[in-house]
């Protein structure tokens, strides 16, 4: 019976449903997510705009990350260009070509997942669709979101574009060597991402001169180690008491 | 425009609820939309529009806005959307309280 608008039709119903409309991809984000977990892996959903260098910063990852196991998941709507680009830096990739999509789910996800040996992987860096808003609103099962942000597409982005940044564990804000050529201050970069980003952290970074990939690496390795306790972590573990401070 | 995959799955949903109540229609669904959950309103009630077909046909799209609210995690203060997302006081990041629902709260269906 009707008690929603009081008119008593006893041929409707009112059903509280409560539901998030997107729980089937919640739960194959889940899936993957416990996929990733098990096999050590971490997965790194890297967004942002068409341009802003993604695909440089994976290059300039797997030239400098060179001890660890990489593999990549590339989304676009057409070509399969930057999985090339990642190959020919001996990243094994496997390419989504999403037609019209405008970002990777988390199905399109775990179907990709059997063209990548990722159970074999350190790192699993997804390389979402080109774009500041559909992404972000799709887990994909990552353990972390990282959002690169070129300083070509001006400081008041992440005012304009909330939902993606406030998803990021981290910012990369690439290009940066063309910041003496810009009218663009990293600390207004900073000062807008600090009122979208509650857990501000920003990384800026020139794939090309090689500026800041080291503290980018030096992120990506704490978060390893903090999802994969490996024999360097469990021999901290110990449990006398010691005055010294480990390395 | 991710909006249309959104309609996919809430009218996937509705149907799904429609026939487990043995209902002829549904004519309306709730749907509670967050400020900050990347979807447009306006894009979501257009695509509905467009898509909603067999017991959806007839079906009206009510949308709740809820709006972004931010607070500290220790003291509970506010912290308003557009100032720095940290407790001027305790120092510590802001917690989102609310606006990144994107729920499907109710459905109203017709039953014979």
């Amino acid at each position: 019976m009707c008690d929603s608008c009081g008119c008593g039709d006893p041929h409707k119903v009112s059903l509280d449903v409560q539901e998030r409309i997107l729980s089937v991809n919640d739960r194959a984000a889940r899936h993957n997510r416990e996929h990733f977990a098990t096999a050590g892996v971490l997965a790194v959903n890297l967004m942002g705009s068409p341009g802003a260098g993604k695909t440089a910063v994976l290059e300039a990852t797997a030239r400098r990350l060179t001890g660890r196991r990489l593999g990549a998941i590339a989304g676009d709507l057409e070509t399969d260009r930057d999985a090339e680009r990642l190959r020919a830096v001996g990243v094994p990739t496997a390419a989504i070509t999403t037609g019209s999509a405008c970002h990777l789910d988390a199905e399109m996800v775990h179907a990709a997942l059997d063209r990548v040996a990722w159970r074999e992987l350190d790192y699993l860096f997804v390389e979402n669709v080109g774009n500041l808003v559909c992404p972000a609103v799709y887990d994909l099962g990552q353990a972390v979101n990282v959002v690169a942000l070129s300083l070509t597409e001006g400081e008041d982005k992440p005012l304009k574009y909330p939902v993606m940044f406030r998803k990021a564990d981290l910012v990369l804000l690439t290009k940066l060597d063309l910041l003496p050529h810009l009218d663009v201050q990293v600390e207004a970069v900073k000062d807008a991402l600090a009122r979208v980003m509650p857990d501000l952290a920003l990384v800026p970074i020139s794939a090309r001169s090689g500026a800041g990939v080291a503290e980018w690496i030096a992120w990506l390795e704490g978060r390893r180690g903090a999802l994969v306790p490996g024999p360097a972590a469990e021999a901290h573990s110990h449990a006398h008491p010691h005055a010294h401070p480990h390395a | 425009m991710h909006e249309y995959s959104l309609v996919a799955a809430l009218t996937r949903k509705a149907e799904e609820e429609a026939r487990a109540h043995h209902a002829t229609a549904v004519t309306c669904l709730r749907v509670s939309v967050g400020a900050l959950a990347g979807v447009e309103p306006e894009l979501l009630a257009s695509a509905f529009t467009l898509c909603r077909e067999g017991l959806l046909a007839g079906a009206a799209l009510e949308i709740r806005n809820v709006a972004a609210t931010w607070a500290c995690p220790r003291c509970d203060a506010a912290v308003p959307v557009g100032a720095i997302l940290r407790c001027a006081a305790c120092g510590l990041p802001a917690r989102l309280v609310s606006g990144d629902e994107l729920l499907l709260e109710q459905i109203e269906l017709e039953v014979p």
